[in-house]
């Protein structure tokens, strides 16, 4: 739940990118690190380990600037996506306001997709929280290799909620704004859906 | 903002317990930070700290010695003490809610800093429970109305293009 600080006037909310490892979570953030100016953006913080596979998280605070008075930020996170760091995956979705799910595009990694989303749900279900009442989108990554699966293929199999999804090349920043625009949107529209009108 | 007064008194209680902890305990720093990594206040020199960072990583620290402590079959290590050179950590739950990191060097002595920060966290603890009992009577005004989505969706326009 995104955290409003009355005092100093602030809200931070936290955006966690999952999929399974190796399906470009890390490099959208970079991306979106590089690309951004440096007025808007934080430090990129990577736990990682020494050939830059993701440890534990990588994190990425973005300044939205002032919405009705209060600073508003996005935090972004990714998990670790090698299937034996569920307990740091676990920790990361503590507090989570919106998912990217983040799927190799690679016809040969759909199971691993499958079993990260279904992870993901389990993951999610240990915190009482349902996938239904947490705005998230998919981003099917790498759609330039000559592998890519169809993407009619990849909805049949990941996207039963029929969320909004994005086809990306995240090493090139194909798709990375758009999915984080549109998750960003997202969840600023669940948290105002809540409140009494 | 009126509207939030009893939220701000709250905050000022917190803020003088930290003020104080910060002078008794002889350390440079204290932060207060939620169990989701981010930062709710701080006191002291923290000129040259990236606080963002400091509260993500403070967090998910807590967060996996918690893990390890299970394993273990702990329910919890309720504090953590990070040794450095120079500057030493020193991390605590408060009422189960808060992560309380205390930055010091060899000014002081950790023995001093632990005492001090027990002390703290149970003036915390009731502070911040009595918060939470007026924030059931009284729920703040809500920010994220329609004015505030639509706001925000411009900014994210402006960020990011339309």
């Amino acid at each position: 739940m995104a955290l409003i600080n009355y005092a100093s006037r602030e809200i931070n909310v936290k955006i966690v990118y999952y999929g399974p490892g190796l399906s470009g979570k890390t490099t959208n953030i970079k991306y979106i690190y590089e690309k951004l100016s440096p007025d808007l953006k934080g430090q990129l913080v990577s736990v990682a380990t020494e050939q830059e596979r993701t440890l534990f998280f990588d994190f990425l605070p973005i300044d939205l600037g002032n919405v009705r008075g209060f600073k508003t930020r996005f935090h972004l996170y990714t998990v670790p996506g090698q299937v034996f760091y569920n307990a740091s995956r676990k920790l990361i979705l503590k507090g989570v306001d919106g998912i990217v799910f983040v799927a190799d595009s690679q016809i040969e990694r759909m199971d691993e997709n499958i079993e990260s989303f279904e992870n993901m749900l389990e993951n999610l279900e240990t915190y009482g929280l349902k996938i239904e009442d947490i705005p998230y989108v998919i981003q099917y990554n790498k759609r330039d290799l000559p592998n890519a699966a169809p993407i009619e293929d990849l909805q049949r199999n990941l996207n039963k909620d029929g969320v909004p999804y994005y086809e990306a090349v995240a090493t090139i920043g194909k798709g990375v704004f758009e999915t984080l625009k549109e998750i960003a949107k997202m969840v600023i529209r669940h948290l105002s859906s809540k409140a009494p009108t | 903002m009126s509207e939030y007064k009893y939220i701000e008194e709250s905050f000022k209680k917190v803020e003088t317990i930290l003020k104080k902890l910060k002078e008794t305990s002889n350390s440079n720093a204290v932060l207060l930070i939620d169990k989701a990594g981010q930062l709710i206040t701080s006191i002291g020199d923290i000129s040259g700290l990236d606080i963002v960072s400091f509260a993500t990583l403070s967090a998910a620290d807590f967060g996996a010695t918690s893990q390890l402590a299970e394993l273990i079959g702990e329910k919890n290590f309720s504090s953590l003490y990070h040794q450095g050179e120079k500057n030493s950590l020193f991390i605590s739950l408060v009422a189960n809610r808060v992560i309380l990191a205390v930055l010091f060097d060899s000014k002081t002595t950790l023995g001093l800093v632990k005492v001090r920060t027990k002390h703290a966290s149970q003036e915390l603890e009731h502070v911040l429970d009595e918060l939470f009992e007026k924030l059931k009577v009284t729920p703040p005004k809500e920010v994220f109305d329609k004015s505030f989505l639509k706001e925000a969706e411009e900014e994210l326009d402006k960020l990011f293009g339309p």
